[in-house]
């Protein structure tokens, strides 16, 4: 049903915020110098960034998403005093075929494992689902990457395809997992 | 000469791309407030975007007439209400109006701000018409609309998809001759 | 050495962007064919605007993109186009490869397959790839099975990820690790 009251940005510790270009470029280099991070969240070699590098992939974000209007990306903060503790997006969309990809990540150790990668998915799906009407999303994920194993698997998302060695990572070969959620299954889920 | 700018609640004002931006990113991180005045998804552009989005607008501003809303009482800003031309040959016009903070809604800030801008309208602008389009779940906007005058023209079935429900858009339009018409209320 | 372009039926050679921007606006007048082939909305384009793009690809960097036309073998016909995106350069050595043989007519003769079995030899032996990948829809059976007969093995498929004509299809993905390919050849 329709339910404009329940925000779509706002979950019950974290929210879901614009990029702030003054503060967050410096917060998000030292998450670039944390190779754990990087490898945990991008496909592509992990690989430090300066502010002055962070501030320029932000304005490219945003160049991005106003241009093509495939990508949509947010930055997630805690509700307590609004620091960046992450990232969350919608990319790579089809508008003709209702599909994108999902990605989302907590930048620091310290605020993994609280439950807040839950309550980003969960308002990511929503926002997928129920503002961009996305017929199914796609997330994926290395096999290494258990934490996010599990989330997706708690959210019921199949495994769709996997890519043998696909990735290779500290001298040994990865498969590439890629799993899949279809907006009716969201909505059953909900429902429930 | 009246003033045209000034209500009895609110004043029509222009602001700086500034503190316009910083309002915006204030307002769309409300996204009941988006969802009821817009059609695009709900997003989270940052200041800086934000203030070159309005840059960028006021470059190209010869048919668009834009304003934001100030309260009289504490001069605070509310939201914004224009009026876009769609032909001056045909003299018509389309009115868009969005109350950015909720603490000013259900109250009357809206409706009068409407009335200023279709007295801009129609008195500065010598306009022939005004139209405009709503959401259907959006009562409150609906009730404010034909308090002004403005009469229901039409619907569009399932318009809009949000929640995967499909919901339908109104349009409604007043014409000169029937705002010039004393309409029994406060002007 | 063996010729690395020529298999059996047909050749890989380098692309002319004029001559297959002509080709492409033929080809691309069947809706079948383009259906087959793009999961993108179906699109018809003029030769100038394929010229553009055939130029443009071949400015750019040829370390990652590796894009063929595919000639027959006997008469130098030009039956279409196949390509191999490398997308992991530094670790897994990942590949993408697509193709699509453009004139109905020449379809189901094996010139894909012949063309694809040369494409691999070019990724294993000459580029030393690790693994090419691919991803096929669900309705063009004619082109999975000329890829198992290759070598790919089924890796999944992303349930409903293309809708045409009012129905859900899935996204098969396909994959072949360099030490399959060397077995099947050699061993």
């Amino acid at each position: 049903m329709l339910d404009i009251q329940t925000q779509l940005f706002e979950a019950q510790d974290v929210r879901f915020g614009p990029i702030d270009h003054e503060t967050h470029p410096e917060i998000e280099s030292k998450w670039t110098h944390d190779a754990e991070f990087m490898r945990l969240f991008d496909l592509k070699p992990a690989r430090p960034l300066s502010p002055a590098m962070v501030k320029k992939q932000y304005e490219a974000i945003e160049k991005e998403m106003d241009e093509d209007k495939n990508l949509f990306y947010f930055t997630i903060r805690a509700r307590e005093d609004d620091r960046l503790i992450g990232k969350a997006v919608v990319e790579w969309i089809s508008w003709t075929n209702g599909n994108g990809y999902i990605r989302l990540g907590i930048g620091s150790a310290e605020n993994r494992r609280k439950g807040y990668g839950s309550q980003a998915l969960s308002m990511l799906l929503r926002y997928a689902f129920g503002e961009l009407n996305l017929y199914r999303v796609t997330a994926v994920v290395p096999a290494y990457n258990e934490g996010a194993l599990r989330l997706f698997q708690k959210f019921g998302f199949m495994e769709e395809i996997r890519r043998r060695k696909a990735l290779n990572r500290d001298g040994e070969f990865w498969d590439l997992l890629s799993f899949g959620l279809l907006n009716s299954e969201w909505r059953d889920q909900n429902r429930a | 000469m009246k003033d045209l700018y000034r209500g009895t609640l609110v004043r029509l004002s222009d602001e700086s791309p500034e503190v316009l931006a910083k309002a915006f990113a204030k307002w769309n991180q409300d996204s009941e407030q988006h969802r009821l005045a817009d059609d695009d998804p709900a997003q989270l552009w940052s200041e800086k975007k934000l203030k070159e989005f309005i840059e960028k607008r006021a470059e190209n501003n010869s048919k668009s007439f834009r304003f934001s809303i100030r309260t009289l009482e504490d001069d605070k800003l509310i939201g914004g209400v224009g009026l876009w031309v769609a032909s001056w040959t045909h003299s018509e016009a389309w009115m868009g109006i969005s109350i950015g903070d909720h603490d000013y809604w259900g109250r009357g800030y809206g409706t009068e701000a409407v009335r200023l801008i279709l007295q801009y309208g129609f008195l500065e602008l010598n306009l022939r018409r005004i139209s405009l389009g709503l959401h259907a779940y959006n009562e409150r906007a609906l009730k404010s609309y034909e308090k002004t005058g403005f009469k229901m023209e039409g619907r569009m079935r399932g318009e809009g998809w949000r929640d995967g429900v499909h919901y339908d858009s109104l349009w409604m339009g007043i014409l000169r001759e029937e705002w010039l018409e004393p309409q029994g209320t406060q002007p | 050495m063996k010729d690395l372009f020529k298999g059996e039926l047909v050749r890989l050679s380098a692309f002319d962007p004029e001559e297959l921007a002509k080709a492409y606006t033929g080809w691309t007048r069947d809706s079948e064919l383009t259906r087959l082939f793009d999961a993108g909305a179906s699109a018809l384009h003029s030769a100038k605007a394929g010229k553009d793009f055939f130029e443009k690809m071949v400015k750019e960097d040829g370390s990652a993109n590796h894009f063929f036309s595919i000639r027959k073998l006997d008469d130098n016909r030009l039956l279409g186009d196949i390509n191999l995106d490398v997308i992991n350069q530094w670790g897994s050595r990942d590949s993408f490869v697509g193709l699509g043989i453009g004139d109905r007519n020449d379809w189901g003769k094996g010139y894909g397959t012949d063309a694809m079995k040369i494409i691999l030899r070019f990724a294993f032996a000459e580029l030393n790839l690790r693994r090419v990948s691919l991803s096929v829809f669900e309705y063009n059976p004619r082109a999975i099975r000329s890829y198992e007969k290759v070598g790919f093995q089924h890796e999944g498929r992303q349930r409903g990820a293309l809708l045409r004509d009012g129905k859900r299809w899935d996204m098969l993905y396909m994959g072949i690790l360099a030490e399959d390919w060397k077995e099947q050849n050699h061993g």
